[in-house]
Parts: structure tokens; sequence; C-alpha cells
């Protein structure tokens, strides 16, 4: 045998089964050491032990439409419990023949949203779409006008106001976080002692204690006579809430900026308002997009605590659904439900924040 | 932030510039107006409260806190009971929220880590399984899980007599968890003491062997040593005290359980739900700690010669704490703050306390005060704690 025979013989073994291919993935990926191997199989036998069961409780055993009655006598679970109850769920009192109209508002929405996700839509015409969407969905639920029956507020409830709750929340808390951003920066010593003692009160304390503020304590404030809406006061609330902990992310992005880009401006003569709008804030808030998407998605979840002042949310109607005598026993398929939906939407924020973190990376 | 970009190019054919555009007058002005803004709000809302609360003959100041309460607790750590004052009831829940916030600071550090090293592991199922576990719990609203564990307890759960009975002498039924003590003996109390004495003992002696070491540069195995003293000293203790082994077990008797440790479905349920969701986010944290620990580090480590316990422990960990600390205190806070929920589902924690207070006196603005003095005392007091071991565990610059 000479040397080149060898080579050639060298050049065509073909890696072992064993390393390529899908045995070879899993010897890779779940069976390279003992560790590993024990590991992996605790969690197939996890996953074994739950996995079947679940699906044959959600899936081959359950109930889809029929009565609670039906659902009582078997054995598996009962989703009758959701097109029973849907549109009370959704849509709360929100009066029955009309509930079309929280349901395009919410179209809207979600419409304004998808179209939103693409960075090259993002200009001044968007912005006005926007105002003009939120406008258009306001009328739709409050009514009142081009032959729209009018519709009390204290009868909105379930998804529309959770989102109404959340949106407007957070357009209207995000500018306040800014200002009180730029406050804490300042050197006015007033105005930075306000904004500190705000945004470290507002941070120390539980959100639930401001909605209890705003339900039982607020109207004490006002003069006598005067009264405020009690989801405005919840909205008022939240939006206090959350700016306090937007203006802690922005303020990080203030803190990234080099101190040359200050000076730059001031070199170009540009007095604080200019330096803030077209030097500091366009790059400070760019860099906190992620930071700000997961605040965002915390202000959604946090809506749900309305339930505990009486408001009306997606979570209050699905517990009076449940106290209903005939539904009571269902809480998990019911929770499940609503889990999913707000899953659903905090699913779609964080994985649109990791998309939007990639683009934005420009690796400065 | 400069401020003051036109002091410097004042025009010199005007000497005196206008005290609006002097930069220092203007900033002072502005001040200023703004105090007085929030001076007067501040002052027309508690000239309305003041009027208010006069006209609907509400009472104020803080005198109802010696009052009596007239109300039940389901559960106190303290003896309690309706005869006593409302002063006593709110000490009551804060206890109450002190205890669930602890016991659940504790354990979600412990789950939050093993999760988040799980998010890294080599193996691919694992690593999967820990990131749908910080997705799925990171993405539902804190207070539906609490619902969700609730009715959990109570409407999914058995009732005590076909009680699930996970490991022996723990049962999970409807009315809660249940399990075995070891029966009341005085040797308890001196096994604490021990353990008290142990700890301070380790104290000394790590303090010891890190001075030898530095000395002589001899190791000490203090991890190793201290361990036999934190378990040997009370076991000795309970050794010399007889070694008393009678369990005070829970047995059934008509609809519930007699005797062992009851923990209401309520606590567990606040419990289950605060844990499971602030782990998702501590394993965030610890993931993004260990990430940050660049790989060339355990390398260099190694070519030092360190064995892999030392890299751990004077390499990588003290540069990850330094990232982990910050959020992680944030989720203790956050946690904290979540437990204020248990009024939710019904468990006594101080909000709930102050809730029924409220609604007894009619006294809202003291108690919703109160409830905020209450957070904000214990979060100020949580990071001052975590920003002195932040300063502790900070490396050192050179």
């Amino acid at each position: 045998m000479n040397e080149t025979a060898t080579t050639e013989s060298i050049e065509e073994v073909k890696p072992p089964a064993t390393s390529v291919g899908v045995v070879g993935w899993i010897r890779a990926n779940l069976f390279n050491n003992i560790l590993n191997s024990i590991l992996t199989l605790i969690v197939l036998y996890i996953l074994w032990q739950v996995v079947p069961p679940f699906v044959r409780w959600a899936f081959i055993d359950s109930h889809w439409y029929t009565s609670s009655e039906a659902c009582r006598s078997g054995e598996g679970a009962c989703w009758s419990v959701i097109p029973a109850n849907i549109r009370f769920i959704l849509f709360g009192f929100f009066p029955y023949e009309s509930q079309w109209r929280p349901l395009l508002a919410m179209i809207l929405l979600v419409g304004l949203l998808f179209y939103s996700r693409d960075r090259r839509h993002w200009n001044k015409s968007l912005l006005y779409a926007w105002i003009a969407g939120l406008v258009i969905m306001g009328l739709l639920m409050k009514g009142g006008i081009l032959g729209l029956a009018a519709v009390e507020s204290t009868q909105w409830g379930g998804l529309p106001l959770t989102l109404m709750l959340s949106v407007f929340g957070l357009t209207a808390a995000y500018p306040l976080g800014v200002l009180l951003a730029l406050g804490r920066q300042s050197q006015m010593q007033a105005i930075k002692t306000l904004c500190i003692l705000y945004i470290e009160m507002i941070r120390g304390v539980p959100l639930i204690t401001l909605l209890f503020m705003s339900s039982i304590v607020f109207p004490l404030f006002l003069p006598e006579g005067v009264t405020v809406n009690v989801i405005l006061r919840a909205q008022v609330a939240i939006i206090m809430f959350t700016a306090a902990y937007i203006a802690e992310v922005v303020r990080g992005g203030l803190q990234g900026m080099a101190q040359g880009q200050y000076e730059a401006a001031d070199s170009l003569g540009l007095n604080y308002y200019q330096t803030m709008r077209l030097v500091i804030l366009p790059q400070a808030l760019k860099i906190v997009i992620p930071p700000t998407v997961s605040q965002l998605i915390s202000a959604l979840k946090d809506t749900s605590l309305v339930v505990i002042i009486a408001l009306y949310d997606l979570l209050k109607t699905t517990q009076s659904v449940l106290s209903d005598p005939n539904w009571m026993a269902f809480s998990s398929e019911l929770y499940i439900f609503v889990a999913l939906i707000y899953f659903g939407c905090c699913y779609f924020m964080s994985s649109y924040s990791r998309r939007l973190e990639k683009e934005l990376d420009t690796g400065l | 932030m400069q401020t003051n970009p036109k002091s410097t190019q004042a025009d010199p054919a005007s000497k005196a510039i206008p005290f609006y555009n002097d930069p220092k007058k203007r900033s002072v002005l502005f001040q200023i107006a703004t105090l007085l803004i929030v001076g007067l709000l501040a002052f027309y809302l508690l000239s309305n409260t003041l009027t208010n609360l006069e006209k609907q003959s509400i009472a104020t100041g803080i005198g109802f806190l010696q009052k009596e309460a007239a109300f039940e607790i389901g559960e106190s750590a303290i003896a309690y009971s309706a005869a006593d004052t409302y002063g006593r009831a709110l000490v009551v829940g804060f206890l109450n929220t002190l205890i669930v916030s602890f016991v659940g600071i504790v354990i979600s550090i412990l789950l939050g880590t093993v999760i988040g090293v799980a998010r890294l592991s080599s193996n691919w199922l694992v690593s999967k399984f820990a990131g749908w576990y910080i997705e799925l719990f990171q993405d539902i609203p804190v207070l539906l899980q609490l619902f969700f564990w609730y009715a959990f307890f109570y409407n999914i759960l058995p009732s005590p007599k076909q009680a699930l009975n996970p490991i022996m002498g723990v049962f999970l039924s409807n009315r809660g968890l249940v399990f075995g003590i070891p029966e009341s003996h005085p040797i308890h109390k001196y096994m604490a003491i021990a353990l008290v004495v142990a700890c301070i003992g380790i104290y000394f002696l790590r303090r010891w062997a890190r001075a030898r070491q530095e000395r002589t540069g001899q190791l000490f195995p203090a991890f190793r040593v201290s361990l036999a003293v934190l378990v040997g000293i009370p076991l000795l203790t309970w050794a010399l005290g007889g070694a008393p082994t009678a369990m005070n077990v829970p047995v059934l008797k008509g609809f519930n359980y007699v005797g062992g440790r009851n923990i209401s479905p309520e606590f567990t349920a606040l419990l289950l739900g605060l844990i499971l969701y602030t782990a998702a986010y501590v394993a965030e944290v610890v993931r993004a700690g260990i990430q940050s620990v660049s790989k060339g580090q355990t390398e260099a480590a190694m070519a030092m010669g360190l064995k892999p316990a030392f890299v751990l422990n004077l390499v990588i960990l003290p540069q990850a704490l330094r990232v982990i600390i910050p959020p992680l205190t944030s989720q203790m806070l956050n946690l904290t703050k979540n437990s204020s929920l248990a009024v939710a589902i019904g468990y006594p924690d101080f909000v709930s306390v102050a809730g029924t207070t409220i609604n007894q006196t009619g006294q809202a603005i003291e108690g919703v005060a109160l409830m905020m003095i209450v957070y904000l005392t214990l979060s100020l007091l949580t990071s001052a704690f975590m920003n002195w071991y932040n300063k502790k565990m900070k490396l050192v610059e050179r």
C-alpha cells in the first residue's frame, strides 16, 4: 500500500452514523454526558406523566358546545363554558345589540398595531393615523353621534376595557415618563427633587395602593359636586404608575449618552430644548426601546389589577361567569382561555421587542 | 447637561442682559413658579379634603388604631382576637406580609437560579423546557395566576378524606397543605441557640482561615468545616437532650386533619403564584448575569491551574453577581409589592387588613397612607441592604 492510496481512502471515510443526522444530534444535545443523560430522562419522564393526561383532558374527553349539565356528567375539560359566555367575557355589560362596536374598535386597534410593526411605516402619517384611530375607537365605544346609541362608560367592560386601559395608559405615560426623566437629570434643584420624590415614591408602593387611592381617596380631594368617572380615575392611576417606571428606563438611556453629544450640541449653539429634541432624545430613546417594551408588557399585565377596585375588565368578567352556579366548577378552562389571550398579547410584544433589538443593533 | 450656552455669547453692545435671557435668573424663576404651582395645588386639594371630611363627618387622625377592631383574622403569627385593637390587627397583617414575602423571596431565588442555569444547559431538552417556563410565566398576569392556583385548591383538589399524599406525612387537600412536625420539646429552644452559636462560630472561623491564608498561603477547607459545624452543633445538642424523635403527625378526624402543621389554601396559593411568577424573572436575571462573564475568563482561570470549584467561586461568581444583584433587588421588591395582591384571594396581608379597617372606620386617607408608608419603608430598607451588599461585592477597579 503506498501513501497516495492511504490518503484517498481517508478522504472516502464518512463520519460514523452516530455523529451525524438525527442520532448524532440526539447524542450531541441530549446524551453528551452522564448528567445530561439523567436530566434528559427525568424531563422525558415528567413530560410523559403530564402531557398525555393533559391532552386526554383537554382534547379527547373534552366537551365543546354542550350545556353545563352534559359537562358535569363527563370526564374531560368543559370548553363549552367559553362559547356559552364568550360575549359577556369579551364585552362585559356593553349593550348586546351594539357589541359590534367594541369589536370593530378592537379590530381597528389590532390592525393599526400590525401595520406599525414594520419600521418602514414609521412616519408622520402613521402618527396621524394613530390619532385618528384612537378618536374613532373612542367614538365607537362612546357612541352618541352618527346615530350610534350613547353607551355610558360604566357599561364598558371586558377585553376593550383592558386594551383601552393599556393603550391609553401607555400613550399618556410615555411622554410623562420622558419629562420626569429629563426633570430628574435637570440642574434645577427644585425640579430635580420633585421628580426624584415622585419617581421613588411611586416605585416604592404597589399599584394596588394607587388604585385604592384613586377609587376611595381621590373623591375626597375634589370640591363638592364634582365627580370623576371611576374608569378615568383608574386610568390616571395606571398612567401615574407606569410613568414613574418609564422615567427610570429613559434615565438609563440618557445616562448612556456620551458627554461629547451634549458638548457638540452646545458648540452648535443649540439651546436646551433643541439639544434634547434634536440630539439627545432621538438617540437615548432608541437605546431603551427593548426595556421600554418590557415595561409596556408589565403595564398590560398590570391593568388586570383593576379587578380589585371592581372594574369589569377581562379578568373580572371571567370571574363573574365563574360565580354562576352552572359554570362554577370550570374555573381552569376559563382561566386557561383568558391566560391565552394575555399570553398572546404579551408574546407578540416580547417577540417584537427581540426583533427590534436585532434590527436596531447598529454596532455602536 | 449644559443649560447656559447663551451666557458665553452675550452681545457686548448691550451690557445689561434682560432677566428672561439670563439662564441663572430664568432657572430660579422657573423653579419658584413650579414650586408655587405644586404648593397651590396641594393647598387646594387639602382644603377640599378638609371641607369634605367635615361635611361627611369622618373622623381624622390615627386615634382609630386604639379602638377595638371587631373582626377576625384567619391566620396570624401573634395572638389575636376580634377584641384586640386595629393597631394590633394591622401588625398581624404586616407580619403576614413579611412572612409571605420572605419565604417567597428565598424560594423564588433558589428556583429561579435553577431555571436560569437550566436555560443555559447544553442539554437541548432542559434548555427548551426552561425557556418555555420563563416565557409562559412571564406573559401571564400574576393576579390571574393567583386566581388560578386559588381555584385549583378549592375546585380541583379533593376533600381531606381523599387528600393527595405525595410524600409520607404530607397531605394536600382543599383545606390546604398539612404536614407532620416534630413534637414540641424543650430541647428545640436550645437547638435554636446552638444554631445561632454555630453561625457566629463559622463567621470567626472564616475570618481566621482567610487571615491565615493571606499570611501563610495555606488553604483551609472552610466550606466543609462550616457545614459540619452548622449541622453538627445543633445535632449534638439534640443528642445531649435525649434525642426526642416523637412526631406530631396529622390524623384525619371527621372532616379535617388534626395535628401537624396546617398551611391554609390562601397562603399556599399566594406563595405558589408569587414564586412561580417571580422565579421566571429571576431566571432571566441569573442567565444574563452568567452570560455576562466572557468565556475567556473561565479559560484564563483554568489555564492558571485553578480547580473547577475555585474557577466558579473566585472568578465567575464575583463578576456575575455584580451584574445580577441590582436587577435581583428589584425582583425581590416586586415580589414584596405583588404580595399585596393577597387581598384578591382573601389572605390577610397588610393591604387586606388595612382595607377592612378602612371599610369599618371610613378613614380612607389614613388607611391608604399607612399602606403606602409600610411598602415604602420595606422598599427603602430592602434597597438599602442590597446597595450595601452590592458595594461589598463590587469589583475593585484598579
